[in-house]
């Protein structure tokens, strides 16, 4: 079915290749041919420019009617709200000089279209033009600079404060650990070097740092609804990436060396599920996957909401399925959660 | 300057010797030969790399299903049809690798540098003809090493174009870091040293070779963007063959420079005290400048195609000049951009955000120049007029999401998203091939004896290609606002990504469609030289040298003396102060004419 679908619209395609070219040359029947545009050439594709920046403005509009609905639902970080306003702005400026500047330019193309015995302006410089369209960018662009320096510094600030609850995701090929430093908040040291499997030591934690033995390692990500998290990443084998979209969140996994970044969940699983713009996103996919269920697919079970880690650096063969899921809940919920985990020490197998 | 060492040099070419099928157009040391064995090597490297991202399209639109081209095309890396992971990661890699360095840096820069330079200064040829054809031949060697690393039993390199280690340092981290990488890195290798070679030798003929009046400021843009480009390539591309050399100790001798702390399949490695972090440092110190290395050639062709087809002179060439001069400058001192969530310091972050949103004015300067020279014109819409055009719009697209991709807390949520291959693909990847393309169309008849491109078939070629190449990647910016990673084999593994499968396919649609019209460039190009309509000896009715010289290409480019020099490349639609044109019956003035009787006089 797709394989003939696809070859209909090659053929059509092809046709409409032939026919194009059939009616550029009929355009052209009573001059004598040259292969340089004449006024005719002139004529057409100067509509053509018109129409094109019409075409410009609708996929334009097009996807903003049809895809803006998929992107992202509201930041659940603290500072995912100021990430999502500085976003809009930045595009409200860009759509605004998208639209004038595609405008003029397939304009001009259009209005000025050849004639034979026109006369072009000769039309070399104006210092004055250039100086505004120099300094207009240099006004705006530095207003962004600031905004987006002030709010980079802020996020970027990985501090004690607010007593953090501290959490190490570990990467590897290709799958997510998370360690949690415990009931001291303190993560023991750790290295590749210390790694033993036999004794499920997964992570290589210095088991003579008595700050390890609390540590929890997990394989679901759990956290608090409003309390500060200050992730360490750490890799075992290449480069990945930590990516949390809904936080507005990403940092590397980089070997050899522990990397940050701390943000403060603000919204719970449950509360986004509730999220009319959720809602409505696992309904149309549920759609979709209902259909898929239909014809037999398998992936098809119904899909409910869930914040998620996704590996965001090219790590290999997997690279498209190294998750994690990301629980956010009530303080209390997590307490229930954490209490039913086994510390470090207590999954360790003893030493022979 | 430097007039009269070419009345000596002229005496020499006087008496030719010999020429033989080898040194004519194997071995050839002529830089018009040289210009178009790079054009039609970048062109079937070009036909490669546009071939595999359709395969890979097809993947991510129907993900998973079996296509009987994938059997035949991939073999063994598609059991029964379904295209395997491993390859996939592969075909963006070599896509890449081919697109950025083999087409749109050698294929691009390599032909225009290589035929415009002598041409539009006035020289009889390069400054080192011999050098020139080794830059070329080592150029072919990379190419050829590039294409043969697609057949290694493991496959070829898969770890992206950017190749960190250490995924490409480990074989046992991917099939594709074994004897792939290490062709993948000797051809890169080569390809640094040809274009170095290149770089220096553009370098040295236009500050050397220009013809008596041919000052700097005289130059058309062309020359100026080739000029600085090469400029920028030099101080680049040394950094990256370093990286190279760092990674292939790395991966053959046992060093440590990118990689430490590593436990990879149930053992741990002894490599101690490098970072990966390095390794981005060093690549991308040649891979931005690379962009521009991509883009300001082709800027400067749209430049000089604008202007002799909108019969203006280019608007502001003064601060054209110091656009491409800023952007040579801040294009060396932004590349911690690709770099703000790498785990570097953020304190660095802020000062790359700060730089890298700089490079937006001079590049927005460039745009309104454009457009202003545009207005009021009698454009005269050829195939490369339209692919000019096209270019600035683009560039203005993919260029304002760069706003974005530029602040550092923006980066945050679209770095590594399809948004950044939105952006990049249109700002670099399709701004340099309507370059590309407008090069082409215009200088056609330059390359071969006059023959000239079928119009009708360069039309439907441009605007199939366009309405497409926005087909493609307009929609691609929000599958990159929603989420979604790149260099991701399928999206299946995420629920949350299942509705976008629907704008995927029309993304590989429009791929497919620009694919084929691709098609209608190569017969067009193909037939053209053999059948190609001859056109008058400057069809265009351009101001620069190279249409002063004769269509038979003849070794030295110029019978007789080398012309001299009058005035800048920009006298379209000049007047005297009572509106006639200062040739009567013509629109132009070549730069050739002397200052006539009256005539006000620019400051060039």
């Amino acid at each position: 079915m797709t394989a003939l679908l696809t070859f209909t619209v090659l053929a059509l395609v092809a046709i409409a290749i032939w026919q194009m070219t059939k009616i550029f040359q009929l355009s052209q029947l009573k001059t004598e041919h040259t292969e340089v545009a004449n006024d005719s050439d002139n004529n057409t594709n100067g509509y053509l420019l018109f129409a094109f920046l019409i075409f410009i403005y609708g996929i334009t509009i097009f996807s903003f009617a049809k895809y803006s609905k998929m992107l992202l639902p509201e930041a659940a970080s603290e500072h995912g709200g100021e990430y999502d306003q500085l976003m809009w702005v930045s595009f409200a400026i860009i759509f605004f000089v998208q639209t004038i500047t595609q405008a003029l330019l397939h304009y001009f193309g259009y209005k000025y279209r050849g004639q034979e015995g026109r006369k072009a302006l000769f039309y070399a410089d104006n210092d004055r033009l250039e100086f505004i369209w120099t300094i207009i960018p240099v006004i705006v662009l530095a207003g962004l600079i600031l905004w987006g320096l002030y709010t980079w510094t802020t996020i970027m600030d990985v501090n004690d404060e607010d007593d953090p609850i501290v959490i190490e995701l570990y990467a590897q090929q290709f799958n997510w650990t998370a360690r949690y430093a415990g009931e001291d908040n303190v993560l023991g040291d750790a290295n590749v070097r210390l790694i033993d499997i036999n004794r499920a030591n997964v992570l290589g934690i210095d088991e003579a740092d008595p700050n390890g033995g609390d540590d929890v390692i997990v394989k679901e990500l759990h956290l608090p609804v409003g309390r500060k998290v200050n992730f360490k990443m750490r890799s075992q084998d290449v480069l990945h990436s930590a990516y949390m979209p809904h936080f507005r969140a990403q940092m590397n996994c980089v070997p050899g060396m522990i990397t940050q970044f701390s943000f403060t969940p603000t919204v719970t699983t449950e509360e986004m599920r509730r999220n009319p713009d959720v809602v409505d996103k696992v309904k149309r996919t549920n759609a979709i996957r209902a259909e898929r269920a239909a014809e037999g697919i398998p992936n098809s079970d119904p899909w409910e909401f869930d914040y998620i880690l996704l590996c965001n650096k090219i790590c290999g063969k997997s690279h498209y399925n190294m998750q994690m899921k990301i629980i956010v809940e009530t303080e209390e919920e997590f307490n229930k959660w954490m209490a039913e985990q086994k510390t470090f020490k207590e999954n360790m197998t003893p030493a022979e | 300057m430097s007039a009269t060492g070419h009345e000596h040099g002229h005496d020499d070419h006087g008496h030719h010797h010999k020429e033989t099928f080898i040194t004519k157009y194997i071995f050839s040391q002529d830089h018009k030969m040289i210009s178009k064995q790079y054009l039609i090597t970048g062109l079937i490297m070009g036909f490669i790399g546009i071939a595999m991202s359709l395969l890979f399209r097809m993947q991510l639109a129907w993900p998973g299903q079996s296509f009987p081209i994938f059997e035949a095309v991939l073999g063994k890396w598609a059991p029964d049809g379904v295209m395997d992971a491993d390859i996939y990661l592969a075909l963006v890699t070599i896509h890449g690798t081919i697109m950025v360095f083999f087409v749109l840096t050698a294929g691009l820069s390599g032909t225009f540098s290589n035929l415009l330079i002598p041409l539009q200064i006035g020289a009889r040829d390069m400054a080192s003809g011999f050098l020139n054809m080794v830059s070329y031949w080592l150029f072919f060697l990379s190419s050829i090493i590039m294409v043969t690393s697609l057949f290694v039993e493991a496959g070829p390199a898969a770890a992206g174009w950017t190749i960190y280690p250490p995924l490409s340092a480990l074989p046992m981290a991917q099939p594709g870091s074994g004897a792939g990488m290490t062709l993948w890195l000797v051809s890169m290798a080569i390809f640094i040293a040809s274009s170095l070679l290149g770089s220096l030798n553009y370098i040295v003929t236009v500050i050397n070779l220009r013809t008596k009046g041919m000052s700097m400021t005289r130059l058309p843009l062309t020359i100026w963007a080739f000029f600085v480009t090469a400029i920028i390539g030099v101080i680049s591309f040394p950094v990256l063959l370093s990286a190279a050399l760092l990674l292939i100790m790395d991966r053959s001798f046992g060093t440590s420079f990118f990689l430490s702390d590593i436990f990879i399949q149930g053992e741990v490695l002894h490599y101690q005290g490098g970072s990966p972090v390095l390794y981005e440092h060093l690549f991308w110190f040649l891979g931005h400048p690379e962009v521009y290395i991509v883009l300001l050639p082709a800027l400067g062709i749209t430049s000089e195609v604008m202007s002799t087809n909108a019969r203006k002179p280019i608007f502001g060439y003064r601060a054209m000049v110091a656009s491409i001069l800023a952007i040579a400058f801040l294009s060396t001192i932004v590349w911690g951009h690709h770099m703000f969530i790498s785990g570097m310091n953020p304190f660095l972050g802020s000062v790359f955000t700060f730089t890298t949103l700089l490079i937006a004015i001079p590049s927005a300067v460039k745009a309104f120049n454009y457009i202003t020279t545009l207005w009021k014109g009698n454009l005269q819409l050829n195939p490369a007029m339209l692919f000019s055009i096209g270019l600035v719009s683009t560039f203005i697209t993919g260029g304002l999401t760069g706003i974005i991709l530029g602040d550092s807390t923006l980066d945050i949520n679209v770095h590594d998203t399809y948004f950044v291959v939105a952006h990049f693909h249109l700002v670099m990847g399709i701004s340099a091939l309507y370059g590309l393309f407008a090069g082409v169309y215009h200088w056609f008849p330059k390359m071969f004896q006059g023959r000239m491109m079928n119009k009708n078939l360069g039309y439907v070629h441009f605007w199939i290609t366009a309405v497409c190449a926005y087909g493609v990647f307009f929609p691609m910016h929000f599958v990159g606002m929603a989420g979604v990673p790149r260099r991701y084999y399928e999206n299946t593994a995420f629920p949350m990504f299942d509705e976008l499968t629907n704008v995927q396919v029309l993304m590989t649609v429009f791929a497919i469609i620009a694919g084929l019209a691709q098609l209608v460039f190569v017969y067009n190009f193909i037939s053209s030289i053999f059948y190609g309509k001859k056109g008058s000896m400057n069809p265009w009715k351009s101001n620069t040298l190279e249409w002063t010289a004769p269509q038979e290409h003849i070794h030295g480019n110029w019978p007789g003396e080398i012309p001299h020099v009058y005035r800048w490349a920009y006298d379209y639609s000049k007047t005297y102060e009572n509106g006639e044109y200062i040739i009567a019956g013509q629109d132009f003035v070549p730069q050739n004419v002397p200052l006539q009787e009256n005539e006000e006089e620019l400051n060039h």
